[in-house]
């Protein structure tokens, strides 16, 4: 008997859930971050960008795929900017000079804030690196991108056209 | 009571498990951490087991030995 009940428990204990990731539909977590850009100590909100249908990008230095999104995202931003389309990407390094570095090499546009000690990506449950949380103008989560790879944009910027479309409620 | 020393010994091991996080793996990332520290180097020398061995499967083509396929 107390042999079943503690390998019951210690399956119990294996099968902890993990934090679950925000699926489509529900609302965006708010997150308020320092820019890493310009290493001022301005804080960047999500809610400041209410309004417009915003691409969170969860990003590191050491993710393969990130330094293919970068140059893509940048360009759909630079088109689909004047839209009403903004690209805020979350880094989440443990060293900020890799990122720093990261940018020098692959630089952007748009803003970069920075979380070092894994808040919002947990907030958000980040599946893996990068994910990117496609977000409409009335602060509603409506697509989540794991990975990602050079024909990824064309899906992507179809997605931003449609929610581009779409009124602020 | 051995048997409750030894759940509770388990138990305790578990305890040692802690998921990392996919933001957090920027350690694991990094080459020395790779069971292949070089690609490219690595898989010329699984070309050149394959063939110098004649062992074949797993890693393309069999080849008759002469390390050229």
């Amino acid at each position: 008997m107390l042999k079943r009940w503690s390998l019951l428990c210690l399956l119990a204990l294996l099968a902890l859930p993990a934090a679950a990731a925000v699926q489509p539909g529900q609302a965006a977590p708010p997150l308020s971050l320092p820019l890493l850009s310009d290493g001022s100590p301005a804080v960047l909100a999500l809610a400041s960008l209410q309004g417009k249908v915003v691409y969170l990008d969860f990003w590191a230095s050491w993710c393969g795929p990130c330094r293919i999104s970068f140059p893509q995202l940048e360009q759909l931003r630079q088109e689909l900017g004047p839209r009403g389309f903004e690209v805020l990407a979350v880094n989440v390094d443990e060293v900020e000079a890799d990122a720093q570095r990261f940018l020098a090499q692959v630089p952007v546009t748009y803003p970069v804030v920075r979380d070092g000690t894994g808040e919002t990506p947990r907030s958000y449950g980040v599946p893996g690196m990068p994910t990117g949380f496609l977000i409409d103008r009335g602060g509603v989560v409506r697509l989540v991108h794991q990975g990602y790879r050079k024909s990824d944009g064309a899906d992507l910027r179809a997605a931003i056209i449609d929610l581009l479309g779409e009124q602020a409620p | 009571m051995k048997q409750l020393a030894l759940v509770l010994f388990a138990v305790l091991a578990l305890c040692g498990c802690e998921t990392v996080e996919p933001w957090e793996r920027g350690v694991l990332a990094k080459r020395e951490m790779q069971w292949q520290t070089d690609p490219r180097e690595s898989s010329l020398q699984a070309q050149i087991f394959a063939s110098k061995e004649a062992s074949s499967g797993g890693q393309g083509a069999a080849g008759g030995g002469c390390g050229c396929n």
